[in-house]
Formats: C-alpha cells, structure tokens, sequence
C-alpha cells in the first residue's frame, strides 16, 4: 500500500493508519489522508466504505482505536466535536439545522454575539461581521433575513459563514448537494471556489462523481472500510473511480432498453391545485419511461402527491387505464394500479422502525389476507419473495429498516411497490443519496419493469439520470409543464432552459 | 443442541420485552401476595380484585389500540359518569333496564364520534381535544343527575355486576369480559387494520403514502373506544349498585397508567394487547394488597404515580438494552449519518 507523499505545502490536517471497529465491524482499517490548503479534495466510496466514519473521527465524533490525527504536523486527540471546532474544522451537513426563526445573524452569532454595556447584544457589530462574511463568500445576502424560507443552497451558505466565524480552516461537506438543484450547486461550488482561493482545506463528498471531476483536486477512494487510492483527478475518467469504488467494472449506469410504448396508461387533464401547479396535462403509456425535470419548487413532487391521492386537487381529472381517480384517496389510486415511490424514503417510503417485511407487507394488506385475519405466511413470503427479487442485502427480513444501509432501504420502497404489480409507477427522486452500484441497479430494474410493459413517471432532479434513462422528458417551471422533449431532442441545455423558464 | 438453543432464543427474547417482564411481573406480585398477604389467596377476594379491576380492563382494551396509533382518550371516565347518571336518570323515569341500557352504549358511541371527529376532521391533537370532552362530558353527568345517587336497579343484574361463580374466584362478568379481550386481540395483532393501525403510530405520513385510511381508522377507534367506556360506566353503576354523576372519576389516569406500564408506547407504533392486561392487572394486584394492608388511598395514589413514570421510563430502558443487542449482532455497520448536535 502506496501512501501519498508529501510535497510542497504541509498537509493542515492528516490522518495516520486510522482504525476504527463497532462491535465486530471494521468500519476503517489503515486509512489515511492528508488536507492541503488551497484543495478541495473528494472522498469517494460507495455506502458503508466508511466516509461516514472517517468524517466524524475527523469532526471528533469517533476516536479512532489505532491510528493519529494529525493538525499542522502535530497529534492531536479529539475528545469531542467542541475540540475539533477550536481547531478550526467545520462539518457541512447535508441538510442544514438552522433554526427557522432567527435571522441569518442571528443563527451565526448564535450564543457568541459581540456584546455591548449591561450584555445587551451589539446588533451593529453583529450586522457588520454577517456582511463581512457574505462578502468574503462572495454572496449577496441579507443578514438580517429569517432563515425560514431560505433555498438549502443558501442555508448551507449560512453554515459555511457560521464556519468562517469559527476561524474554520478546515470545511468537510458531507453530500452538500444531494437536495440541490443545477443553479444551486454553481452558487455553492462558486462558495467553495472562494474558499479554497483563500486558503482553506475541503474535504468534498458526493455520490455525483462529474461534480467531484467538477470542483476537486485529489481524491481518496474507501472501499469496505480499507483505503484503496489518494491520487490526483486530473487525467482520471468517471469509469477510473467507479472502479476504485467498487473494486470491479460496472455494468452501464443507465442501462435504458428500447421499448415501443403501448397504450396509455396514466392520463393527466388540466390537472390544478391553487397556488401550488396548474394546468398540468401529459400522458404515460405502457412501456414508457417519462422523466419529470424542474428546479426543486417546480411542482413536480406536489403533482405527483395529488396524481396519487396524497393531497387533493382542485380541478382536472387523473385516469389510470381509463378509469377516472377519485380524489385525494390513495387506496383507490393503488387498487387502480397506481404506485408511488415518495421522494423522502425515511419519512414517506418507511416506517423505519418496522421490519423489512412488515414493511413490504403494508401495500398487501388487502391481498394477504385469509378470512379477515392477516395470513402471516403468504405476508412473509411476498415479502422475501421480492427483498430477493431486488437484492436487498439484510441479515433477517423480520429486522427492521433502519438498520438498513440508503441504497438498501430504497429497495426496500421499490419492492414494496412492485409487490403490489403496478400498472403505473411513479417514483421521485429514485437514486436520491443511495451509490452508484445500487442507482445502476435501480436503473436497470426501472428499464426492466417498462419493457414488461408497466408506464414510469420518473421525478429526478439528477440531469444526467433524466437523460439516460427517459423516453421523453416533461419540464416543469413554477407549477405548469412549459415542456416535452423527446429521448433524441433531449440534451441538458434544452432541459434546463425550460425548467429555468427560458424559451426553449 | 436445538433445545439449547431454542431455549436461549426464548430467554433473550423474553429480557428484551417489556410486555413478559411486565408479565412475569404480575406473577411474581401473585405468588408472594399468596404467600405474605393475609386474606389475599382466598376466592372471594381474588374475585373483589378482579371485579374491582375489571372497568380498568375493559376500556384498556380500545386504548391501548388508541395509543398504539399514536392518539389518547382522557375522556373515558366521563364518558362512563355520564353513561352511568343517564342509566339512573331514565330509571328514575320508569324506564326498563332493557331499553336504559341500548340507549347509553348509542350515547357512548356518540361521545365517541365527537373525539373522533374532532381529532381527524379539525385535525387537533387529540390530548387537548380529549381533556376539553372529559370537563365536558362530566359536567354533563352533573347536570343530568345532580347529586342524586340511584341503587334501586334490577337484581338480577346487580348480582351479575357483582357476583361470582358458586364458590370460586371468577366474578360472572370477567367472562364476557375475556370474550372481548379475545376480540381485541385478534383485531390488533392479526388482522390488517391492527397492522396499520402499528404504521400509523409508528409513522403516519409512510402509513398514509402506503395507501392507509388513517383518518377512518382514527375514527373508528374513538367510536368503539366511545362504546367501550359507556359499557364500562353501565358496569361500574351496576357493579357498585350506585349509579352517580361522580363515577368512575379519575379512571382514565388508572387506565393509562396501566397501559403504560404493560409497554404500550406513548408515541404508538409499539406493544402488545397481552402487556396492556398485564399491566392493568398488575396494578389492581398492587391496589388489592396495600388496601388489604390498610394502605391510605393517598398512598395508593403516590404508588400509581411512581408505577406511571417508571412505565414510560422500563419499557425505554429495555428497548435501548435489546437496540444496543442487535446493534452489536447485526452486521451492517453503524454509519448512521445524524448530524452531531453541535455546529
């Protein structure tokens, strides 16, 4: 095992053969890493290569069973995330936990506010550290504004500042991108950019492998816990790192059969609900996979929440193989062969602290029933019948799901769908922060399910996902579908010129 | 090998649920309450304890299917006062027993659907809503009866609130009692509604997304729930021969208390039927032995209250235990990704 090594400037933060053990399993053995300043470097790796481990023994979550953490050189040992803090290392989550109702100054100031005379707080000073901050991210915004209603990208900002007032030299982002949409990511990257101009280390993570390409220098690659490269990006393909990642060559990401659709299968007339879409009319047929594309905010969850029942329309019409929905009713909608794969897996998809099989078993309570009681056989082996079907890894199907990695659980959503023989399926936001060997699976056994015949609505706001895998793209832009694009017309400049409300 | 092993499974499993240690509890309680307490083993007072507990049981039964789901009903023993003081008013009336009782259980059915119909029509949580009809319900009681206290009831069925089998131990009225048990049982544990009524508590918006009418099943839970208190109140009336506007008072805190302690969880989604009873006769067990031990009533309530935080609190304790066991036994590393608490 080859370790980088060291050149020019002195790495600000290392780790030294790192191990790291829960019980029996190793999360990490032998890892190392080195933070230069001025680099955003990338950690790759699928789900459970330890990237999730790695970033809390650097944010002094863990402390590491063997190994050193090096700062400027020097060891250093962590007794808590407030010791990692004052040595200038910020964590970036992927979802921000501003509180709503204060403002931007307030919310990075929170409990360390310059104070005047009598502890009253100094508002102005307050106000001017904000702008300086906003300033030297380069981003125009209002200090003085609640967080509530904030975009994530600009909460993630707020954070990044929050980080700055730390004096964080040391930014570590964990998937800051996975809820953003394309606008989004380049005002955040232009952050990141800003930083890195000045002098600060980021540790980048995301399961987009063109924005590592697109932002980072060097990459780490984890596999299973163990480090397999730290190398330079420059001159490295996407195929190159998919296979440090997965330690083998991956069979196409978007494996999209060709398919002549069929009938229609779910129509939509002038669908409304006031003040969130409107007007909003396109059909699916049998063997079709349509892409839904937009900003986040566009719609395109809210119309699917109304096409299944979830909330109610206003006025149009939703008919599945001709036959009218009822509105606002889900059961109907399923009975009908409607599915719906929610966007938010561990609060929509699951209840988490069921069992796999219980789980799946919750879209077949009607069929697995035996003279009004529950057959708890027939229940157990539709269940196992498609955890297999799917190739959910899991030690017992009587565990339940949040013990399950994010890839696992989003399997666990779709076979608890495809239990129910849809005729339509809609899923939103399908690969939403699960690796790149489950999302070509997922991928795959989408392309497959259209070929036998069933009609996708496929939400996603992954650009490259939309293009490889739909047959036509619909784009929304502020609640009305202002496109439809074919396969072959589809490139990223049309979708994202509709989305954005410019002509396309 | 395979008994061995058989035999561990059974004894792990048991440790990390609540419900058999409340269980086990119980049988512990028994076995040194017949062996210490005087006057505790003989017939007649094991059947003044179960008679004595049973309005406790009985609408235990549809609450905890209530708190499975994830709501409460404090209205209950109002709703049991006010079935109780209507059943004496209309017998002052003259009317027969056979035509007072029909009309209570419809009047329980009613408290019933306005919880209900508070609860998932105006979409309020049904704590508040359930305290405002316990006042509500109860002032009602007052206005309907005042004062009075009506005991002149049919006989016969004041000896079957009452009595008890020739000699033995099982008051008349457990068995219908343990035939309702037996209906609650099967509803929560074997059939669909009770499966969804474990997603909704355990998460109400997957329960929805899985195609689940919550807001019928809610429903359908206040009502019974509704019907099941008026019996209790029918009951009690007739149990102590005293129908009053002030019966019953209080029970409700008895009953969750009870359903608590027996596992059932405050934030739904989790227990078992068999741990609820459990609980519930726990806890007529423990009142039985310190009346006969000429413990205060004050003091009784002190134990009640003790025995209802350590209920919230065991079955959490043991949860942890048995997280903590598979955790270290499963597998799939722990690399959850919960932001840490501090910026």
């Amino acid at each position: 095992m080859t370790h980088p090594s060291t050149t020019g400037p002195a790495p600000v933060l290392a780790l030294k053969d790192i191990s790291k053990s829960f019980g029996a399993v190793r999360a990490l053995r032998d890892v190392s890493l080195e933070l230069f300043p001025g680099e955003v470097h990338a950690l790759a790796g699928e789900n459970g290569a330890g990237k999730s481990t790695l970033i809390k023994t650097l944010a002094g979550v863990h402390r590491p069973d063997a190994g050193q953490v090096l700062l400027d050189g020097a060891p250093v040992v962590f007794h808590g995330p407030g010791d990692a803090r004052d040595a200038g290392i910020a964590v970036i989550y992927q979802e921000p936990t501003l509180f709503p109702d204060l403002s931007i100054t307030e919310n990075i100031f929170m409990g360390r506010q310059p104070r005047r005379a009598l502890g009253r707080i100094d508002h102005k000073a307050t106000h001017q550290a904000t702008l300086a901050l906003m300033q030297r991210l380069g981003v125009e915004l209002d200090p003085d504004r609640p967080a509530r209603g904030l975009s994530i990208a600009d909460q993630q900002i707020v954070e990044i500042a929050k980080a700055l007032s730390f004096d964080a030299r040391v930014l570590i982002m964990d998937e800051p991108t996975a809820a953003l949409t394309g606008s989004e990511v380049a005002r955040l990257f232009g952050v990141v950019r800003t930083l890195r101009e000045q002098g600060a280390a980021v540790l980048f993570i995301s399961h987009r492998l063109e924005e590592i390409f697109q932002i980072c220098q060097r990459v780490t690659t984890l596999r299973d816990g163990a480090w397999i490269a730290s190398e330079p990006l420059d001159g490295m393909t996407e195929d190159d790192l998919v296979r440090r990642m997965v330690g083998r060559d991956l069979e196409e990401l978007y494996p999209k059969q060709d398919v002549t659709p069929g009938e229609v299968a779910l129509s939509v007339r002038r669908l409304t609900r006031e003040g969130v879409f409107t007007d909003v009319s396109f059909d699916v047929r049998r063997g079709e996979i349509v892409g839904l594309a937009g900003l986040v905010g566009a719609g395109r969850t809210e119309v699917a929440r109304a096409v299944f029942g979830i909330d109610r329309w206003d006025a149009g019409e939703v008919s599945v193989d001709g036959k009218a929905l009822i509105n606002g009713a889900p059961s109907t909608a399923m009975a009908s062969g409607l599915a719906l794969v929610p966007e938010d897996r561990r609060a929509q998809g699951l209840v988490m602290d069921m069992s796999i099989e219980r789980n799946i078993g919750l879209t077949g309570l009607r069929t697995t029933v035996k003279a009004g009681l529950m057959d708890r056989g027939a229940e157990r082996s539709r269940s196992l019948d498609w955890a297999v079907r799917l190739q959910v890894k899991y030690a017992r199907i009587a565990d339940t799901v949040n013990t399950l990695s994010g890839g696992n659980q989003q399997k666990v959503v779709l076979a608890k769908w495809l239990a129910t023989g849809p005729k339509v399926l809609i899923v939103d936001e399908p690969t939403r922060g699960i690796d790149v060997g489950t999302k070509a699976e997922v991928h795959r056994l989408l392309s497959e399910l259209a070929a036998d015949g069933v009609a996708v609505l496929m939400i996603s706001s992954d650009l490259p996902e939309i293009l490889g895998m739909a047959d036509r793209v619909l784009v929304m832009h502020e609640g009305r579908l202002t496109a439809e694009i074919q396969r072959s017309d589809a490139t990223e400049e049309t979708v994202m010129a509709a989305a954005t409300g410019r002509a396309a | 090998m395979a008994d061995f092993s058989l035999s561990r499974a059974i004894r792990w499993s048991a440790l990390k649920r609540w419900d058999a240690v409340v269980g086990a509890l119980l049988i512990v309680v028994l076995l040194l309450s017949f062996g210490t307490v005087d006057g505790f083993g003989n017939a007649l007072n094991l059947s003044f304890l179960i008679g004595n507990t049973l309005p406790i049981a009985l609408i235990a039964l549809p609450m905890t299917l209530l708190v499975v789901s994830g709501e409460i009903d404090l209205s209950v023993a109002s709703t049991a006062g006010l079935s109780g003081a209507v059943m004496g008013a209309l017998w002052n009336q003259g009317m027969t027993i056979e035509t007072i009782i029909p009309i209570c259980l419809l009047l329980g059915v009613v408290c019933g659907l306005i919880n209900g119909l508070l609860v998932t029509r105006l979409g309020l949580p049904s704590l508040a809503v359930t305290i405002g009809t316990l006042a509500a319900y109860r002032g009602i009681a007052q206005i309907v009866l005042g004062s009075d206290a009506v005991t002149d009831f049919p006989t016969q069925y004041l000896d079957f609130a009452a009595g008890r089998i020739g000699d033995t131990f099982i008051p008349y009225a457990l068995l219908p009692f343990l035939a309702l048990l037996a209906i609650a049982v099967v509803a929560l544990h074997a059939t669909p509604f009770g499966r969804s009524l474990f997603a909704t508590g355990a998460s109400e918006e997957a329960a929805r997304f899985a195609g689940i009418r919550v807001k019928r099943q809610k429903l359908i839970l206040f009502t019974v729930t509704g019907l099941m208190a008026s019996l209790t109140g029918i009951f009690w009336a007739l149990h102590y021969a005293s129908a009053r506007f002030d019966n019953a008072t209080g029970l409700e805190l008895s009953v969750v208390a009870a359903v608590l302690l027996g596992g059932i969880d405050f934030d739904g989604g989790k227990g078992t039927l068999g741990g609820a009873i459990a609980g519930v006769f726990l806890l007529g067990a423990l009142q039985n032995v310190m009346s006969l031990q000429d413990v205060s009533a004050q003091s009784q309530i002190v134990v009640t209250g003790v025995l209802l935080v350590l209920s919230v609190l065991g079955p959490r304790v043991a949860r942890q235990i048995s997280v903590a066991r598979a955790g270290r036994r499963a597998a799939s590393a722990p690399v959850s990704k919960a932001p840490s608490p501090t910026p």
